[in-house]
């Protein structure tokens, strides 16, 4: 009972927290500040891809970072979510053209993004069967192959568009629960994800410090001697596939849902590469570096993006020129990027560092005890 | 039977062109224990370097003259960066973890496709005619045009120095021996930093050999070819056994004839399916690959 009253304070002041970031940001649209917007709908956007990148991302250091088995697979995991949710609210809400309430659609959403994400967990259980034969590299590659089997399959299904992309899928409904002229309380897209965000943390968190995880990181520094101290690696390897699976199935979803459409192509082995450089770069095996990663490394194009813009009076020439090639470099700089981090720093930005709250305040209370010792 | 003939012929050419592109793939593997992904775009690298060195010469004309400069040079230039690549990204890595490498080499194949948007552009490029196509009839039904006879001819050509390079010098058994061991071969007073030079420039410059067989009969090129072509030249020496030299060879006609054969018979949208599906399945069977030997742990 205490348990089931903690998940749901958790829950209630996640979903408190993210529908205030996403007034208050929805909000900051409608101001300016010396005549410049403050926030755009672009923007907007590419903070939802962030959370969508941040569930990714800790849920793909699950494989590679604590287990220490190397998918190249996990926009396939991500496809997958997408497409079966995507058709799931689509069938559920079609032909009703009157107004659904809260509750229904609210319902109608969790249950379609939940098919989605089992039918990606199923996936990922059929994807981990072979890493119980395949180590390193022979795993690698077969990830890969059953990521591009799954949007290839994908490419050749009608129903849903096959390559030309499938399209007409319903939006998160925009909620409104306050409408004042200063200030607009809304529900949608933004907090769904950042929701699932938060989630995504919180379980891969407490997978991690619980036996389970423990097991993972086993197998992850040496598998034989795991197995010798009598941990049944096959259950644990297969399980953090289909946990890690469900989760991208899930984030996938919620991309299809952001958008209204879904290209196979964009879920292609470069997408899978994409992921696995926002661990790399912001540390195998550390939570916090993953979402460090999501966000510097879905930001940075689009910063690129925006430095090409700029203009100002001080500036030369020359650096005008060079920044208004910044969208076509940007590519560059970010496999530049990956390869001087690897030769820099190969176990990334943070390595294994996470960021604890509750050590920062111990931090702060013994060196607050130290120092009152010291005046006594 | 004859549709069949035709689909074997189809299928060797397009094999012959992934074992050429397996070769280098496998023998980084043997001598690094590294997946060189940056190889698939060496071998786009290659293809543009015909097609520039075609447009400097101001090539109009088909000849086999033509044919053998555009090779030679872009089999030079892709050696030159198959070094560079080797001596400025993975030499400084070698020390750190295999994924280290891995991740490393999955960057610079990044770097070089958009290196090649950036300076070549995106759009799809058609390459010079070097070689007059013509059609041979074997029988009435069955014909085979001599760009693919020339495929064959050079593949089987390439093989054979190769083979000359890797059994039979002195070079080739220092190769050999560093595939075998890398710190008992150095010990043995090899030095295997210039091995490990010669094996990228070799794998490299069959690349290039293969990327211009390619344009040559496929005539078109553009920054991502390397992408799936690399992907499937992989699963080939993958296939037959990464770090065995006769199972890239093996692996890459058995990948070219298959596909080609699940395009005639059954769709041709499903053959990319079928290359990665034979792929998996070989691996769960056979975890080594067709001519593999599995390597025993240590504990």
């Amino acid at each position: 009972m205490a348990t089931l009253l903690r998940i749901f304070g958790w829950l209630g002041a996640s979903i408190l927290i993210v529908t205030i970031l996403e007034s208050i940001l929805k909000t900051l649209k409608n101001y300016q500040i010396m005549g410049s917007d403050i926030i755009t709908d672009y923007g907007l956007n590419i903070i939802c891809l962030m959370g969508i990148s941040i569930s990714l991302a800790v849920s793909l250091q699950l494989i590679n970072g604590y287990t220490g088995q190397f998918s190249l697979g996990h926009a396939g995991f991500m496809a997958i979510g997408g497409y079966v949710s995507a058709f799931t609210t689509k069938s559920l809400l079609a032909g009703s053209g009157d107004e659904r309430g809260f509750i229904s659609t609210l319902i109608i959403y969790v249950i379609a993004l939940s098919i989605g994400a089992f039918a990606s967990a199923m996936a990922g259980l059929l994807v981990g069967i072979p890493s119980l034969r395949l180590k390193g590299d022979y795993l690698a590659i077969v990830t890969l192959g059953f990521g591009e089997i799954i949007r290839l399959v994908i490419e050749n299904i009608e129903t849903v568009g096959g390559p030309r992309g499938y399209i007409g899928i319903p939006k998160f409904p925009n909620w409104q629960w306050l409408s004042t002229s200063a200030f607009s309380g809304t529900f949608s897209s933004m907090s769904w994800i950042f929701l699932f965000a938060i989630l995504t943390v919180i379980v891969v968190h407490n997978i991690v410090k619980s036996s389970f995880g423990r097991s993972l990181i086993a197998i992850r520094e040496n598998e034989i001697a795991a197995e010798a101290m009598g941990i049944d690696t096959a259950f644990y390897k297969v399980s953090a596939f289909t946990i890690s699976a469900a989760l991208a199935g899930f984030a996938g979803g919620l991309y299809a849902h952001l958008y209204g459409q879904l290209v196979p192509t964009t879920f292609n082995f470069v997408r899978s590469v994409e992921i696995i450089i926002m661990i790399v770069f912001g540390g195998m095996g550390s939570i916090t570096g993953a979402i460090l990663g999501a966000i510097v490394l879905t930001g940075l194009p689009e910063w690129l993006r925006l430095m090409a813009g700029l203009r100002a009076d001080w500036m030369p020439q020359w650096m005008i020129k060079t920044f208004t090639y910044l969208p076509e470099l940007r590519m560059i700089i970010y496999s530049s990027l990956l390869i001087i981090t690897m030769l820099v720093r190969p176990q990334g930005i943070l390595g294994q560092y996470e960021f604890s709250l509750s050590r920062l305040l111990k931090k702060n209370k013994t060196t607050k005890t130290n120092s009152e010792e010291k005046k006594a | 039977m004859e549709l069949f003939l035709q689909q074997l012929i189809n299928g060797i050419v397009q094999g012959s062109i992934y074992a050429l592109i397996a070769l280098g793939y496998t023998m980084v593997y043997g001598v690094l224990r590294l997946i060189n992904f940056a190889h698939g775009d060496v071998f786009m690298v290659g293809a543009f370097v015909g097609f520039y060195t075609a447009a400097a010469f101001k090539i109009s004309e088909p000849s086999l003259g033509a044919l053998f400069l555009v090779m030679t040079s872009a089999m030079c230039a892709a050696a030159i960066l198959g070094i560079l690549i080797e001596r400025f990204a993975y030499r400084p890595v070698r020390k750190f973890s295999r994924l280290t490498s891995l991740i490393t080499a999955i960057g610079v194949s990044l770097l070089l496709e958009y290196l090649a948007q950036f300076f070549f552009g995106a759009t799809p490029k058609s390459f010079p005619t070097v070689l007059e196509i013509k059609n041979i009839n074997i029988t009435s039904n069955v014909t085979i045009s001599n760009d693919s006879v020339l495929i064959i001819v050079v593949s089987i050509l390439l093989m054979l120095v190769l083979n000359i390079i890797v059994f039979k010098t002195k070079l080739g058994k220092a190769m050999r021996a560093v595939s075998f061991n890398l710190d008992v071969a150095k010990l043995m007073g090899i030095n295997t930093d210039f091995v490990i030079s010669f094996t990228f420039a070799l794998g490299s410059a069959l690349a290039a050999a293969a990327g211009i067989l390619y344009s040559v009969h496929f005539t078109k090129i553009d920054p991502l070819m390397g992408l799936l072509t690399g992907l499937k030249a992989f699963v080939a020496a993958v296939l037959g056994g990464i770090g065995n030299i006769t199972g890239a060879v093996l692996g890459g006609l058995l990948l070219g004839i298959a596909e080609i054969m699940v395009s005639a018979y059954i769709s041709s949208s499903y053959k990319d399916v079928f290359a990665f599906m034979i792929l998996i399945l070989v691996l769960i069977v056979k975890p080594a690959g067709l001519l593999g030997s599995a390597a025993q742990e240590k504990v």
